[in-house]
């Protein structure tokens, strides 16, 4: 039994044209059993950046705590919004922190810098950040999801596409996964606004 | 007979004033002069280096200096806690970039060395730094200079001087300046506000130059590239004496 799937999870994140999209399922569970179905492990971080948190629930809600303690600091410090890249760092640093008891996350960050250009990364449990072009993805069912998405993903989908493809993406990893589903919800950011879009998904 | 010397230093005056910090402020102000002049593209802060006799090497002496590749500092009053306070900001410096890594936006750090110089004004058996402070940063937002204090105050100034000849310097900077300078200017004002203080004689080895110019740029994956600062080598100092004369 691994730490990792002892509640199971899974979040996935994607560059379009002018646009990110992050998507995560809301199951959670203690092992087999499944003890609620609204349990979203994405969060915003700033009006142009969220950040999604899979793995062990209490770590889950305890980071998602402590990075808003930290991105509100850096505003009333700095007078301005946090940018993706330097949360990407923070993260970093607030995992590398436990490097001997680490946290058992594997965030994930989607967001659009100041210039609106699309911003994605991932990291590991104790921090490596993985940036990446086109799409990132971790939880129980990341192998599922590297799948859908390489066969799915292309460059440039415009917002309404984007939705589609990182939904179908999702939705069906997590058919191929018992730890995770029992529905989704997939945020689209773009310079105008933010849609959260909750998706129905198999109920198993 | 311990109790009497268990309180701080600074205790307060029934004027209400921190008299040890009146006294640093004493310190600074009978040090060498120092000037900070912001442009619309940059900042210059410059200094006297008056070596105590001819026999001293003062190509080593090291007055204006980097505390990271985007803010520099000069200073007026004593030169070891000038030293410590170095030594503590390019600490600051390093470890939020080991954290957000980036470099600090200038207000940042000046917050981070006031903070610890106003520490210095209210522990046990600790006294106030001896140093003003002149700090140039350039950041996401423009170019800054900052002044900071023994007490831990600070301020932004658009041109200032500190040390000996503070009095007369900004009143020859008030005259002078105006918020259009550009960086060359603000270089060629500088020198000769320092020059009117100035004893014995200016050559490119008794004067250090710090500025910081350029522009905030984007690289290809939207990281931020900062302007550096650095000092003026004795030959650049040399040219912009001859220009002066």
């Amino acid at each position: 039994m691994s730490i990792m799937e002892y509640n199971g999870g899974a979040v996935v994140a994607m560059v379009g044209k002018n646009c990110v999209a992050i998507a995560c399922d809301k199951r959670l569970g203690v092992q087999a059993m499944t003890i609620s179905t609204e349990f979203k492990k994405t969060f915003q971080a700033t009006p142009k950046t969220y950040i999604g948190l899979p793995g062990l629930a209490t770590d889950v809600q305890t980071l998602a705590e402590k990075f808003r303690f930290k991105v509100n600091m850096y505003r009333l410090k700095e007078e301005r919004e946090i940018e993706p890249r330097t949360l990407a760092h923070l993260v970093s640093s607030t995992l590398y922190e436990r490097r001997f008891g680490p946290w058992f996350v594997e965030p994930v960050i989607a967001g659009l810098d100041k210039e609106n250009r699309p911003f994605i990364c991932s990291t590991d449990l104790i921090g490596c950040i993985n940036f990446a072009k086109d799409f990132v993805v971790s939880g129980t069912t990341s192998n599922q999801l590297y799948g859908m998405c390489e066969s799915l993903w292309e460059p440039d989908l415009e917002p309404e596409d984007l939705f589609e493809t990182i939904s179908q993406s999702l939705m069906n990893a997590v058919d191929r996964d018992c730890l995770s589903g029992w529905g989704a919800e997939v945020t689209v950011i773009t310079p105008d606004k933010i849609i959260t879009r909750t998706l129905k998904s198999r109920q198993d | 007979m311990a109790d009497r010397y268990s309180f701080s230093l600074t205790t307060f005056s029934p004027s209400g004033k921190l008299v040890q910090i009146e006294y640093a402020l004493s310190a600074v102000n009978s040090g060498v002069t120092s000037i900070g002049i912001k442009a619309t593209n940059g900042i210059v802060i410059a200094t006297e280096k008056k070596a105590v006799s001819t026999l001293i090497d003062d190509s080593s002496l090291e007055k204006v200096a980097v505390i990271c590749s985007n803010i520099g500092m000069v200073y007026s009053g004593m030169g070891p806690d000038y030293r410590v306070l170095l030594n503590k900001a390019r600490k600051a410096a390093q470890a939020y970039k080991r954290v957000y890594m980036e470099e600090p936006p200038t207000a940042i750090l000046v917050k981070e060395i006031a903070s610890v110089m106003q520490e210095f004004t209210q522990s046990g058996g600790v006294r106030p730094f001896g140093v003003s402070l002149l700090i140039a940063g350039f950041d996401e937002s423009g170019p800054m200079l900052y002044q900071v204090d023994p007490s831990g105050s600070y301020w932004p100034w658009k041109a200032t001087a500190i040390g000996k000849n503070m009095v007369n310097a900004k009143t020859f900077l008030e005259k002078r300046y105006n918020e259009d300078i550009e960086l060359e200017d603000a270089i060629h004002t500088a020198i000769l506000t320092l020059k009117e203080g100035f004893e014995g004689q200016m050559t490119e080895n008794t004067i250090e130059i710090g500025i910081i110019t350029g522009v905030v740029s984007s690289k290809e994956d939207g990281a931020v590239v900062l302007p550096e600062f650095r000092k003026l080598a004795p030959s650049e100092v040399k040219d912009y004496l001859a220009n002066i004369a």
